[in-house]
């Protein structure tokens, strides 16, 4: 096997290098990169939504596949080294390792604390992180890093890509239902923020404790149906209820059972987000379908910023025939950078904090309904930019 | 059908369609009878291939064909239509006589877009699952080579001399340039993001490749395939990222290029020689595919969105007329007849 395999290797190695003589004449290069991960959530309430175990990576995988596939013509070879973490393990920790192995590309779906730890621990040692995960507006403002890119949108963009077409839709009263952890309240902010920007109104805000317990249970559907119509009682007349529940306690229970027959948004129902596995628009259909036939799954929304951010590596180093962190940064926050990710635009960074611009989609996770920003939503340089905190709002410093 | 109604109903409240409408009206009157062709259109969500009569410019027949018909092409003879159905995994033959499918050829999963070579012996087929550039026998109906290429193989493009195929690969961003003889490729040329088009101008001595997404053509010398010039576009009031340039073709003298720029709704008219834009034509939503009628005075373009064709009439750079079409318009070829 292993003398066969062994031919194979040079067989193949001729074919690559005779399609590779007569392209861009580069030196060969190794691409280096690594995706490191916490678990998520696996208490999810609809059992589709429990993460696969290789969430995110098999989007970063695929990624380099592709930049494997032009780096043949360039001669260069991109490898991701996958380093999942276990609850309690340092993400700072594992980075030395990283960077001895000679690994220059940080993909991290952590959580925000954990993404800043990691970012500061980088400092000084030559390596680029890309944030396929974390949310938290925080990141991209008074928390910024010179050494981070983010992929993800953060809640504002989320939250303001379905407030645009909630207000298009002339649904402008809302009741927001958030639930009672931290990140719950985060995304409340973030949909109030919105609702001010475009110009609906918060009829009532309510909290939805989370009592504990868990997600699975046999029968749970009888409760259900009389916990969430008393939960959503008594609330001034609004057009559409926004939930809140970055947590996983009530959102998916209320469509259809909330006690005024309103359209559900937010958390469920119409849901913003940067992917889906329902997505097929602007060419889409084509990585879904080489995501599928790989892993065997619809991708979502971390494995496409996984895939977006080891492209967005790949595109910055077939155009500066280098891997170098630093060449590799300048160009992805330069003027020449664009990204095509399948969002039907070109997609380019916020050079004031190094957030991904980018089309929102709008689905129920069956269907894409919209994509904001949302027809008549103008603005001076690129309408992207009404998708969350702006150039002269922003509170972010690079360093 | 109903997609298409609903879409025609809104675009009467849209004062942008209304203004092409008004336009288009305006012009038919002054239109001067075209030669007798035979335009066909693929329509990407009708499943269809609309038929239409350029001396009437209009409508004639809409043939139901394979899922999802993107690129077509026509034999030498124009007796058989070449039709890309993707969602069915095959190429399928169209007899125009007949107006009946008579047969299909295989191209591996998801066929997009195909060139004929100019013998008429072979097909070439750009297949986006694979990563493959695949060459068909069209006698024998089988497959003879596949060729590698970068990521989501695109547009498809001969050099007038039938020496070079190009193709484009929409997620490696190159056009990769193929010796049709040994089937090798010699030169991959980077270009910005998502290219489409491929075309090469009459003489031969330059290659143009419109970028979607990077918002710009490309202009290669063929003989040292390198960039040599970037061609951008600037429409007032529209917003870079709605630029977005997808189908190409040059007037038969090749003094001029016409590009389609998608979602900005219009067709941007390029001096070949000093490669300024000199016009922007304002056709219908989402314009994509272009052809040119054989007589080299009418350019059809398909508009997705509207769900229509627009005729440019070539001389006087003056939009004629749309003609509705089927769901979601996307490829066009002309016969002869």
């Amino acid at each position: 096997m292993i003398f066969k395999h062994g031919i194979f290797a040079a067989f193949f190695g001729v074919a690559l290098s005779a399609c590779a003589v007569p392209a861009v004449a580069a030196d060969n290069i190794d691409v280096k990169a690594a995706f490191i991960r916490a678990p998520h959530m696996r208490e999810t309430l609809s059992i589709l939504d429990i993460p696969a175990a290789d969430d995110g990576i098999a989007g970063a995988e695929l990624a380099v596949e592709d930049n494997n596939t032009t780096g043949r013509f360039l001669g260069q070879a991109f490898a991701i080294e996958d380093v999942p973490l276990r609850p309690g393990d340092d993400p700072a920790a594992a980075l030395n390792g990283l960077v001895a192995r000679g690994v220059s590309f940080v993909l991290a779906d952590l959580p925000a604390a954990a993404l800043l730890a990691l970012a500061d621990a980088a400092k000084g040692k030559g390596v680029l992180i890309f944030d396929t995960d974390a949310p938290e507006d925080s990141l991209r403002e008074e928390n910024c890093r010179a050494n981070v890119f983010h992929i993800a949108p953060s809640y504002s963009m989320l939250a303001d890509g379905l407030a645009q077409y909630l207000v298009w839709k002339q649904w402008r009263r809302w009741f927001l239902m958030k639930g009672s952890h931290s990140q719950d309240e985060l995304y409340a902010r973030a949909l109030a923020h919105a609702a001010k920007k475009f110009g609906a109104k918060i009829v009532e805000e309510r909290t939805y404790e989370d009592t504990g317990g868990g997600r699975r249970s046999d029968s749970g559907s009888v409760q259900t149906q009389r916990l969430i119509p008393v939960a959503t009682q008594n609330a001034p007349a609004y057009d559409v209820l926004v939930a809140a529940d970055e947590s996983e306690v009530f959102a998916n229970y209320l469509p259809f059972r909330a006690w005024d027959p309103r359209p559900v948004a937010g958390s469920a129902g119409l849901r913003p987000m940067s992917w889906d596995g329902s997505h097929e628009q602007w060419g889409a259909i084509q990585l879904q379908n080489r995501f599928m036939k790989r892993s065997s799954r619809r991708m979502n929304a971390r494995d496409n910023n996984a895939w977006v951010a080891m492209r967005m590596i790949g595109e910055a180093a077939s155009r500066t025939g280098s891997n170098d962190p630093k060449i590799i940064r300048g160009y992805l926050t330069g003027p020449d950078f664009a990204i095509a990710a399948f969002k039907g635009q070109k997609q380019t960074l916020r050079h004031w904090n190094q957030q991904l611009r980018q089309p929102i989609l709008l689905g129920d996770g069956r269907m894409i309904v919209s994509v904001s920003p949302q027809e008549g939503f103008l603005h001076q340089t690129s309408e992207l930019d009404t998708l969350g905190f702006d150039e002269p709002e922003t509170k972010c410093t690079l360093q | 059908m109903h997609t298409a109604i609903s879409l025609r109903e809104r675009s009467q409240v849209n004062p942008l369609a209304r203004s092409v409408f008004a336009l288009n009206a305006l012009a038919f009157v002054m239109a001067t009878p075209a030669g007798a062709y035979t335009a066909y259109v693929s329509n990407e969500k009708g499943n269809s291939i609309t038929i239409i009569d350029t001396a009437k410019m209009e409508a004639t027949k809409t043939l139901l064909v394979g899922h999802r018909p993107r690129g077509i092409a026509l034999s030498q003879d124009g007796g058989e239509l070449f039709i890309c159905a993707g969602d069915d995994d095959l190429i399928q033959i169209l007899d125009t006589k007949k107006l009946s499918i008579t047969g299909t050829l295989p191209s591996g999963p998801d066929p997009e877009l195909l060139i004929l070579s100019p013998d008429g012996k072979l097909l070439y087929i750009s297949n986006e699952n694979d990563n493959l550039v695949t060459a068909i026998d069209v006698a024998t109906r089988k497959i003879v080579a596949d060729i590698p290429v970068g990521v989501e193989p695109e547009g498809m493009e001969l050099s007038p001399d039938g020496k070079v195929l190009v193709n484009t690969s929409e997620t490696t961003n190159m056009a990769h340039l193929i010796d049709t003889q040994t089937r090798k490729i010699f030169a991959n040329v980077l270009v910005d993001a998502r290219p489409r088009a491929a075309q090469y101008t009459p003489d031969g001595s330059e290659l143009w490749v419109s970028s979607e997404v990077g918002g710009t053509v490309s202009v290669i010398d063929a003989a040292n395939p390198k960039v040599k010039q970037k061609i951008v576009f600037e429409v007032p009031g529209l917003s870079k990222e709605a630029i977005q340039p997808v189908g190409m073709r040059f007037t038969h003298d090749g003094k001029k290029a016409f590009v389609a720029l998608g979602p900005a709704n219009r067709v941007a008219v390029i001096d070949t020689a000093t490669k300024k834009v000199e016009k922007y034509l304002l056709v219908g939503q989402r314009v994509w595919q272009l052809a040119l009628t054989p007589d080299g005075k009418y350019l059809y373009t398909t508009n997705g969105v509207s769900n229509d064709v627009s005729v440019i009439d070539v001389a006087s750079l003056k939009v004629l007329k749309s003609i509705a079409v089927g769901s979601f318009p996307w490829g066009v070829a002309i016969a002869r007849q």
